[in-house]
C-alpha cells in the first residue's frame, strides 16, 4: 500500500510535539463519537503494478471495431502527437487556476492565445477560456441571454443535439424559461417557419450547424429576424467544420458555442470535453467563466491576468453571472496546440478531407438499392433511410465488426429506419470500401 | 517573448492533415461557405512545441513547487493515474456506444459503477451520480435535486441558507438554480451561528449548504443540531465535499444527516488541476433522494452485466451529455484502489498533521483568528503585518520570490486579510520547514523593512500587473 505520504515515525513525533498534540487521533477530537463514521468498508490497498493490471483488464473489456462510423456530436479525429506532449508537461497540468499571475504566465498566455484562436475560427469578437462541454455552453448561453432580457421564450431548432437540449432543460428548470421546439422533419427544419416563431417575447433562438442529422444550414435570415425582435441568436457549431463552413459571425450570431472535443480531445467515454463560447462585445461583461486579458507591469512589460472577475462567483457570490469555478483549462490547452499545429491552411484542409470522405461514403451508399441517403447539404455526417429498422441493421453490421452509425430512433422514436453516419479524416477509402461491402450484405 | 501569431510565417504548417481532392468545396452551395479566412497562425511543429514548452516554464506547479493553496487541495497526484486514464480501451471508447451497444463498453460502465459504489461507502450516501463535471456543477445538481424533491412533495420553498464561511460557488449555484440566498454568520469559534440560523430557518427553507470542515479549516461541531433543525422544516442538508481530504474514514456526511454531498474528485482523489480544470463533481444522495438522481445511471443486472438505467421515477434529467468526466473517474478509481481503506485514512491523518504543524509554528508570527485545532488547512490573518503596511497580497508575492506558490489569500471573506494554508499530506517535513522559515522571515521583514516585501516579486519574468488597466481597457485576444 502506498500512501504517497513521506512521514517517518520520528518526524510524526516531532511534529505532534510542536503542535502540542499527544497523538494524531487527538487532532480529530472535534469529531465527537456521535459524529464518527459508522462504516468505512473498503478493500485493502494494492501496489502500482497491481493497479495497472486491474485497469488494463477493465479497459480490455471494452470492444474495438474494424471501423466505426458513429458520431452524433462526438467525433473520432486524429490527435497529433505534439498535443499529448505539450499537455502532459507537468508545469501545465499540475498547476492551478492562475490567480497569481507572476507565477502563472505560462497558463495565462496559453489561454490568451486560445481565446484568440477561437475568435480566429468563429469570427466572433471575443471568447472565454472554456466551459465544461458543449451542452454546458448552450445552457450558459441561454442563461446569459435570458437573464438580461426579461423575456420568457427560448426557441430551439429541432436539429440541436438532443442530449444538449435535455441538459438545457434540466439546468433551466427553475428559472422560468418557456422552451419552444421547432420540429425537424426527417432532420430538416423549415427555416422560414423557425424565423416566424420569433417574436418580441423571445429571449433567444438556439440553432446548430451542421445539425444533429448532419445537415448544413445558413441561419442568416433566422438570426436577422431575431435581431429585429431583440432576441439573442445562439449558434452551436462543429469546430472542424469551420475550416470551410460559414462562420457564426457571418450568419449574425450573438453567441457562438461548441463542443470542442473535435479539437484534440480524445473520446474518453464522455469526458473531459471542452465547452467553447465566443460572443459579441455587448456580452463582454456577462460571459461566464474565466477570461484572460493583456496588461502591463510596472516596468511596462506585457503581462497576462485573469480579468473582468467582477462577474465571477468568488467575488459576486449569488450575484455572479454563473457558478463556474473550475473549468477545462487543460482541454483548452490541447485545443490551442491542435489549432496551432493545423494552422490556417491545415485547418481548411482538415475540413475538406472530412467533407471528401463523407461524400465518398455517401456516393457509395447511394448506389446501393434499398438505401436512401437523405438529400441536402452535409459536412462529414449525414442521414440514411433504410428499408428495415436501423437498430436491426446496426446489430447485423456490428456482428461484422463495424459500428454503422447512430440509429436515429435512440433519440427520435418516430425515425425508426434512419441511421446517422459519420466519416472523419481517419476513415480511409479502404475502410469505407470494406464497410460498403458489409452494408450490401446487411441492407 | 512573442505570441504564437507573431511567429506566424505565411505558408508554414505544423502538422499536415493530408491532401483533399480538388474542388471539394464546390460540393456545397457557396452561400454555405465561409467568406473570410480563418485567422490561425502558420507555424511549424517545432515552433509550436518550443513555444508552448517555453510557456510552460513560466508556471509554478505542484511538480515543481510547494503549492499550499487553501481549499484547493493541491496534493501530489501519482503518475500512474496518467497512464491508466489513457489506456486505449478507455480513451477510444465512444460514449454513444452506451446507448446503442452496451456490451461494447462493459469495462467503462464497470469503472463508473464501482467508483460510485466506493464513493457511497466513503461518504455514507445511498446513491451516486457521476454526471456533474465539476464541484460547482455538483452543487447545482444538488440544488436541482432539492427543487425537484420539494416540488414532488408539494412544498413551497423559496430560499436556501448558506453560511458566511461557505465557498463562493455555494450561493452562486443556489441562485443559478432559481433560489434566493440567505446568509448566516459564523460564531466566535468559527462555527455556524446556531441562534442566527434558528432565526432564519423556516418553512420556506429548501435547504442548507454546509462545508464540513468549513473554509475556516475547522470542523462544524454543531452539525447534528443543524440537521435536527433542518428536519423540522423538511429542509434538505447539503454537504460541500471540497474539504473531504480531512475526514476520510473519520466521519461521513451520510452518517451526519446530510442528504446531498458533492465530491471534488480532482482534489481529494488526485487529478492534477490542469491550470483550472478539468475536474469532476460526483454527487451522492441519501435514501430520500434516490428517486431523483440524473439519468442515465449505471446499474448492474442480476447476471452481472452493466447497463444504463433510465428508470428513476422523479429524475431531474440530464446534467451531462453522458456520464461526466470519465477520464477523471479513472484517476480516482486508480487512486482509491491503490490506497485502499488504510491509505485513505492515512491521507486524512497526514493532511491534518501537516496543517496543525504549520499552524503551531506560525502562530507566534501571524494572527490566528480561530485558535483551535484545525483540520487540513489553517487560516491566518495578515492583521499584524498590516500595521506595518504589509498586506496578505504582499506576503503572497514575497513567497513567490522564495520559490513557493502562495497560499490562498483574501478567502474566506469572513477573515480580514486572510491567508489560508493547505499543505496536503504529500509534503515532507523538510519542505514544510523551509516554507515555515520563509514565512517567519517575511513576518520579521514586515517589521524591519516592509518596502522590501511590497516590491516583490523580483525573481519572476514579470512583476505585479496593472489589473485595473486589464479590466478598464480589456484586450482579450492577440489581434
Amino acid at each position: 500500500m502506498a500512501g504517497f505520504t513521506p512521514h517517518t515515525e520520528s518526524e510524526i513525533k516531532e511534529m505532534l510535539q510542536a503542535a502540542g498534540a499527544p497523538s494524531i487521533e487527538s487532532l480529530f477530537s472535534d469529531i465527537t463519537p456521535e459524529l464518527r463514521a459508522k462504516s468505512f468498508n473498503l478493500p485493502k490497498g494494492i501496489t502500482e503494478y497491481e493497479a495497472l493490471n486491474e485497469m488494463q483488464e477493465l479497459a480490455a473489456k471494452n470492444m474495438s471495431f474494424t471501423a466505426s462510423f458513429l458520431g452524433g456530436g462526438y467525433y473520432d479525429h486524429f490527435i497529433p502527437a505534439a498535443v499529448d506532449t505539450i499537455s502532459s508537461r507537468a508545469e501545465f497540468y499540475t498547476a492551478y487556476t492562475p490567480y497569481q499571475p507572476e507565477a502563472s504566465q505560462g497558463t495565462l498566455r496559453a489561454v490568451f492565445e486560445y481565446q484568440s484562436m477561437i475568435s480566429g475560427i468563429t469570427g466572433m469578437e471575443l471568447s472565454n477560456a472554456s466551459l465544461y462541454d458543449g451542452g454546458t455552453a448552450i445552457y450558459e448561453a441561454v442563461n446569459m441571454a435570458f437573464r438580461g432580457s426579461r423575456k420568457k421564450k427560448v426557441i430551439i431548432d429541432g436539429g440541436v443535439n438532443p442530449l444538449h437540449i435535455k441538459m438545457l432543460k434540466t439546468h433551466a428548470k427553475n428559472i422560468g424559461v418557456e422552451f419552444i421546439e421547432a420540429p425537424a422533419e426527417n432532420g430538416r427544419t423549415d427555416l422560414k417557419a423557425l424565423a416566424a416563431m420569433i417574436d418580441t417575447d423571445t429571449a433567444a433562438v438556439v440553432a446548430q450547424n451542421p445539425n444533429f442529422y448532419g445537415f448544413v444550414n445558413d441561419y442568416t435570415s433566422v438570426f436577422a429576424q431575431a435581431a429585429e425582435n431583440g432576441a439573442a441568436s445562439i449558434l452551436s457549431f462543429y469546430p472542424v467544420s469551420l475550416g470551410i463552413l460559414k462562420t457564426p459571425a457571418e450568419m449574425g450570431a450573438d453567441i457562438a458555442v461548441a463542443e470542442g472535443q473535435s479539437l484534440g480531445q480524445p473520446l474518453s467515454f464522455g469526458g473531459p470535453y471542452l465547452g467553447i463560447m465566443a460572443v459579441n462585445k455587448k456580452f463582454m461583461r456577462k460571459i461566464p467563466g474565466r477570461i484572460v486579458g493583456e496588461t502591463t507591469d510596472k516596468e511596462g512589460r506585457t503581462v497576462y491576468v485573469l480579468t473582468l472577475q467582477a462577474r465571477e462567483q468568488h467575488i459576486k457570490r449569488e450575484k455572479a453571472t454563473s457558478n463556474i469555478c473550475s473549468n477545462q483549462a487543460l482541454c483548452a490547452l490541447r485545443a490551442v496546440v491542435f489549432l496551432s499545429l493545423m494552422g490556417k491552411e491545415g485547418f481548411k484542409k482538415l475540413a475538406l478531407i472530412n467533407l471528401e470522405r463523407a461524400e465518398y461514403l455517401k456516393t457509395k451508399l447511394s448506389e446501393i438499392s434499398g438505401i436512401e441517403v437523405l438529400t441536402g447539404p452535409t459536412f462529414n455526417e449525414f442521414s440514411v433511410k433504410l428499408k428495415k429498422e436501423a437498430q436491426v441493421f446496426f446489430k447485423e453490421m456490428s456482428a461484422k465488426g463495424f459500428i454503422a452509425g447512430l440509429p436515429a430512433s435512440v433519440f427520435y422514436p418516430q425515425d425508426k429506419n434512419t441511421i446517422i453516419m459519420n466519416a472523419t479524416e481517419k476513415k480511409t477509402v479502404t475502410q469505407i470500401d470494406l464497410f460498403i461491402k458489409a452494408v450490401k450484405e446487411c441492407v | 517573448m512573442k505570441n504564437i501569431f507573431e511567429k506566424s510565417v505565411k505558408g508554414r504548417i505544423g502538422v499536415d492533415p493530408g491532401t483533399p481532392d480538388t474542388n471539394m468545396d464546390s460540393r456545397l452551395d457557396p452561400s454555405l461557405l465561409r467568406k473570410t479566412d480563418n485567422m490561425l497562425p502558420e507555424v511549424s511543429e517545432l515552433e509550436v512545441v518550443r513555444h508552448y514548452t517555453n510557456l510552460s516554464r513560466l508556471n509554478y506547479s505542484v511538480d515543481t513547487h510547494f503549492y499550499p493553496l487553501g481549499s484547493c487541495t493541491m496534493k501530489y497526484n501519482p503518475k500512474i493515474n496518467e497512464v491508466t486514464a489513457v489506456l486505449p480501451g478507455f480513451i477510444n471508447a465512444h460514449p454513444m456506444l452506451a446507448y446503442v451497444k452496451e456490451d461494447a463498453v462493459q469495462g467503462a460502465l464497470e469503472v463508473i459503477y464501482k467508483t460510485s459504489e466506493m464513493m457511497c461507502e466513503i461518504t455514507g450516501m445511498k446513491k451516486m451520480t457521476t454526471q456533474p463535471y465539476a464541484g460547482a456543477h455538483g452543487e447545482m445538481t444538488g440544488i436541482l435535486l432539492m427543487a425537484q424533491y420539494h416540488k414532488v412533495h408539494g412544498n413551497n420553498k423559496t430560499h436556501i441558507i448558506v453560511p458566511e464561511s461557505a465557498h463562493g460557488t455555494n450561493p452562486a449555484s443556489a441562485a443559478a438554480a432559481g433560489y434566493e440566498v440567505v446568509t448566516v454568520p459564523v460564531n466566535s469559534a468559527g462555527g455556524i451561528d446556531l441562534s442566527a440560523l434558528k432565526e432564519k430557518m423556516n418553512a420556506q427553507t429548501a435547504g442548507i449548504m454546509m462545508t464540513v470542515p468549513s473554509t475556516l479549516g475547522v470542523f462544524e461541531k454543531e452539525v447534528l443540531e443543524v440537521s435536527a433543525l433542518a428536519r423540522k422544516f423538511d429542509a434538505l442538508m447539503y454537504y460541500d465535499g471540497a474539504n473531504l481530504n480531512a475526514i476520510m474514514g473519520k466521519a461521513r456526511p451520510g452518517d451526519m444527516g446530510f442528504d446531498i454531498v458533492h465530491l471534488n474528485l480532482h482534489k481529494t482523489f488526485s487529478t492534477p488541476h490542469g491550470g483550472g480544470g478539468p475536474g469532476a463533481g460526483m454527487v451522492g444522495v441519501s435514501e430520500r433522494l434516490a428517486d431523483f438522481v440524473p439519468v442515465p445511471a449505471v446499474a448492474k443486472t442480476k447476471e452481472g452485466k452493466f447497463t444504463l438505467d433510465f428508470n428513476v421515477p422523479h429524475t431531474i434529467g440530464n446534467i451531462a451529455s453522458f456520464f461526466g468526466n470519465f477520464g477523471v473517474m479513472l484517476k480516482a478509481y486508480t487512486y482509491i484502489t491503490m490506497l485502499g481503506k488504510e491509505g485513505l485514512i492515512e491521507v486524512s491523518e497526514k493532511a491534518v498533521l501537516n496543517a496543525n504543524y504549520i499552524m503551531a509554528k506560525l502562530k507566534p508570527y501571524y494572527y490566528l483568528p480561530y485558535d483551535r485545532t484545525c483540520m487540513h488547512e489553517a487560516v491566518f490573518s495578515a492583521k499584524k503585518q498590516v500595521m506595518h503596511g504589509v498586506h496578505a497580497l504582499d506576503i503572497a508575492k514575497a513567497l513567490i520570490d522564495r520559490g513557493f506558490h502562495p497560499p490562498t489569500i483574501y478567502f474566506p471573506l469572513v477573515v480580514e486579510e486572510a491567508i489560508m494554508i493547505e499543505p496536503t499530506e504529500t509534503e515532507s517535513k523538510q519542505d514544510i520547514d523551509l516554507f515555515i522559515e520563509d514565512m517567519i522571515d517575511i513576518a520579521k521583514l514586515a517589521e524591519t523593512d516592509p518596502d522590501k516585501i511590497k516590491n516583490t516579486p523580483v525573481t519572476t519574468p514579470v512583476s505585479r500587473p496593472d489589473e485595473t488597466k486589464a479590466a478598464r481597457e480589456p484586450r482579450l485576444k492577440c489581434f
